[in-house]
């Protein structure tokens, strides 16, 4: 077991006073980062990348950088569930997933049992990649090697397929809301062909819809409007507020062990492939909708609804490290930028980093252990303190949820267009509330449309046109076989059902 | 008399402030943060070298004022080009460019141009280097074009980044010129590309030199030439036997393609001669320091940099020549 040598030398190196206090510091200022929407963990750690030149100069320096860095994004992974269960508003868009059972539960009252869940399945869910990290990186590395654009393009198959059955209502409304989403997707420059698309001249609109524009928009300006019309207040306020909240959901937690488990896979899956949190954390909470014997009371305030998308969300999180360690090719965008951040040290990410940099690798993997507890006791301690922001009343922190929305939005690409964009999709979330359109679909469509519609096409330019391509080896077949069977799951079953009746009567 | 020592003290301080006022002549200062556009997104070769820059400012403080990096690559980078172009005279902004400052406007037909900018000076060139996997049994491009014939038009997969940029641009000349089909496929990334050569998943690709360095470090991957009329000067071994200026020029194997990548610095338009010789000045003392000769080593970079009229020239002869290849390639937006 040299793995475990080597990590005890990594916790030697993590345990210093100095790396300790930094864990602290990068995870609380990541927290933050990952309350404000907008500001992704991708900006936190860009705009504190500067800060870590100097201290990478020292020996062992690089390693203390990566460990502050890191923090700050374990705590904005975090962080953005707070916001989406308290306010409808997620924080970043791998917590879209979590507001759908976060939110009603903060509703009834259980703010502080939602947010245990969701901070404890996040933990859960980072433990389980790290140990994959720490074990069995090698393989796991050959193993994405082995993604191309089909593989790619099953796999977001496969997300939308596990989603699209979850949607309550109307099966055209869903479709409906999901082809807007697509539609939304499209525009801006094109990958393939390099070409601007349903811009209609509007410089502004070259860059396409930013999904967190848009999430912040129809979740959080939306519920505003909503809230005006429903009588100006939260419902919700008379949230507990004290630490035993946090036992009590403990208890209960066990039972949703099988969602843990699933949903660590499929998050750890995402992240090395690397297709990221959100589709993991959407395609988790689809799954578990699907699997799980409450599936038809998702959406109404489900515990278990809040432990499956952030036990996915923080396993893909904490496995996007992985590739960018080993392949240099980071999993999500916070890892592009600590990628910048370790050329910078002058370290060079890919294979040989393992050997060669063998105290930075193990240092940072024991920080993950390490960072990971101190998060958890970080938020949990915490719980009764959000949960109490809910008795401000409406009309005080309604005007603050304004403004941090419009500065999110602003954040995100320093543009004032995209905060008139937002009230339009405010107005739009509205809109979409009352005619019982579910917002979902348009969500997911948005944030994979395009990677979704990049991969189909190079690997149908790769195959010269031959959609055979998507069943051309036993990897790629099974992901497209499994999403066509989710997909026509209700159909299959309720045939399966029928043929049964047929032969007992 | 203390009021006489107060008033020639009084004149004392003026006659000093005339002086100091008479000096800005000559020095111009940043007052306030300098925004550093990224017309790319985060983690490519702009970005890095935008925060390698950055980061040398701030840890030798060259600078008083801090440098902020902004990355706008939305619609292959017309987004932060549009935003300094609508910055006419705003000396507190300065842009780092790629090929796109020619590709997009000509692909897209969006409205800018470098004209529209000023040029402060060229920080370097990047290189791009013909990579196959190293399971290829290709050692010479000549055996790859083989290969490629013997295989079909079309049958071989080039990898790249973006479309009608750059990458292909370099493929189009390479089909042009010995008479081969590749099929071209997109990518978002350098980094992306560089690991699907080593999952086999495209046949060889144009990576820059610090795309690839870790996969062909690794023993992934294999180099084949440099589109360079001169070899990479960089002779410290970068695998057990191989240095960069190993590697062949395409020239001397017959391909005679050749094609760089400006890594140069512009402001927007209407900025004053003095706003300008800072940031050429500023730049000059980021070049030597010994950071920044780490940073073009182990990217293989070649170290040309101009400023002034000489930079301007060859950026008025780069967009020439990307017109010509893009207009042979027929990747020219209608209309231009």
């Amino acid at each position: 077991m040299q793995e475990i040598q080597s990590l005890i030398g990594g916790f030697a190196i993590a345990m210093s006073w100095f790396n300790l206090a930094l864990m602290f510091a990068g995870v609380t200022l990541g927290v933050l980062i990952g309350v404000l929407p907008g500001l992704g963990g991708a900006n936190g750690v860009a705009i504190l990348l500067p800060l870590t030149f100097t201290m990478a100069q020292q020996p062992g320096g690089a390693t203390s950088a990566i460990i502050l860095l890191s923090c700050i994004y374990w705590g904005a992974l975090f962080g953005g569930a707070i916001t989406s269960i308290l306010f409808n508003i997620p924080g970043e868009p791998w917590s879209v997933a979590t507001t759908f059972d976060g939110y009603p539960l903060s509703q009834q009252g259980r703010a502080g049992a939602a947010l245990t869940a969701a901070f404890t399945s996040s933990f859960i869910g980072a433990l389980v990649a790290v140990l994959l990290i720490t074990f069995i990186s090698p393989i796991i590395a050959r193993f994405a090697l082995k993604f191309g654009p089909p593989e790619f393009f099953a796999v977001y198959l496969l997300t939308f397929c596990a989603f699209v059955g979850m949607a309550k209502g109307a099966a055209f409304k869903t479709i409906a809301a999901m082809m807007a989403g697509f539609a939304l997707a499209a525009v801006g420059i094109d990958t393939v062909t390099g070409q601007l698309r349903l811009t209609f001249g509007f410089m502004e609109l070259l860059k396409g819809f930013d999904f967190l524009i848009a999430v912040i928009g129809l979740f959080g300006i939306g519920e505003i409007l909503l809230t005006i019309e429903e009588g100006l207040e939260f419902r919700g306020a008379k949230a507990r507020l004290n630490m035993k909240v946090v036992l009590e959901t403990w208890k209960e937690l066990p039972r949703y062990w099988r969602t843990s488990v699933r949903s660590s896979a499929v998050g750890c899956l995402m992240g090395i492939v690397p297709g990221g949190a959100t589709p993991a954390s959407f395609m988790a909470y689809g799954l578990a909708k699907r699997v799980s014997k409450d599936g038809e009371q998702f959406g109404n305030g489900k515990v278990e609804g809040v432990v499956a998308p952030e036990t996915a969300a923080h396993a893909a999180g904490t496995s996007a490290l992985l590739p960018m360690l080993t392949l240099g090719v980071p999993g999500s965008p916070t890892a592009a930028v600590l990628l910048g951040g370790l050329l910078i040290w002058g370290l060079q990410p890919g294979p040989l980093l393992f050997t060669e940099q063998k105290d930075f690798v193990w240092g940072l993997i024991a920080s993950m252990y390490l960072g990971n507890i101190v998060g958890l006791i970080v938020v949990l301690t915490c719980v009764p303190l959000f949960a109490s922001i809910l008795r401000v009343p409406f009309s005080i922190i309604a005007p603050v949820i304004l403004v941090i929305c419009a500065i999110g939005a602003y954040t995100v690409h320093s543009s004032m267009f995209d905060v008139w964009l937002m009230l339009v999709f405010g107005v739009l979330g509205y809109v979409f509330k009352k005619l019982n359109y579910p917002m979902a679909p348009l969500v997911l469509a948005l944030v994979l449309g395009d990677r979704a519609e990049d991969s189909f096409r190079q690997s149908v330019l790769g195959s010269q046109g031959d959609l055979l391509v998507f069943f051309s080896n036993p990897l790629v077949g099974t992901i497209t076989g499994a999403a066509l069977l989710l997909l026509f799951w209700p159909l299959l079953s309720g045939g399966w059902s029928a043929l049964r009746k047929r032969a007992a009567t | 008399m203390t009021k006489q020592i107060l008033s020639t003290g009084l004149l004392a301080a003026a006659v000093a402030t005339t002086f100091s006022f008479a000096a800005p002549a000559l020095a111009w200062e940043p007052t306030k943060n300098v925004e550093f556009i990224v017309p790319a997104g985060t983690g490519g070769g702009a970005d890095q070298m935008a925060r390698v820059i950055q980061s040398i400012i701030a840890k030798n403080n060259l600078m008083k004022q801090s440098m902020v990096v902004i990355n706008k690559g939305g619609g292959a980078g017309a987004e932060g080009f549009l935003d300094v172009k609508g910055s006419k005279g705003d000396p507190h902004k300065i842009v780092i460019t790629l090929s796109n400052l020619f590709t997009t406007p000509m692909a897209t037909g969006v409205p800018f141009s470098w004209k529209d900018l000023t040029p402060v000076r060229m920080m370097a060139l990047d290189q791009f280097v013909l990579w196959v996997n190293k399971e290829n049994p290709a050692k010479t491009p000549k055996e790859f074009l083989e290969q490629m014939k013997k295989a079909g038009p079309g049958k071989t997969k080039m990898g790249g980044t973006g479309s009608k940029q750059e990458d292909q641009i370099i493929t189009v000349a390479i089909e042009k010129q010995a008479g081969v089909k590749f099929t071209y496929i997109p990518y978002k990334g350098g980094g992306e590309v560089a690991t699907q050569l080593v999952g086999k998943h495209v046949d060889s690709t144009v990576n820059n030199p610090i795309e690839a360095v870790a996969q062909w470090r690794a023993g992934n991957l294999r180099p084949l030439c440099v589109f360079d009329d001169t070899r990479m000067p960089y002779k410290a071994k970068v695998t057990a036997d191989m240095s960069w200026a190993d590697i062949p020029t395409c020239k001397e194997s017959g391909l005679t393609t050749d094609y760089l990548m400006l890594r140069g610095i512009f402001m927007p338009g209407g900025v004053t001669a003095d706003q300008v010789k800072y940031y050429v000045d500023l730049m000059e003392k980021v070049r030597q320091t010994p950071e920044w000769k780490k940073f073009m080593e182990d990217g293989a970079f070649n170290q040309t940099a101009l400023t002034g009229k000489e930079y301007a020239d060859w950026v008025a002869s780069a967009e020439k020549l990307h017109y010509g290849l893009m207009k042979e390639a027929g990747f020219l937006a209608p209309g231009k």
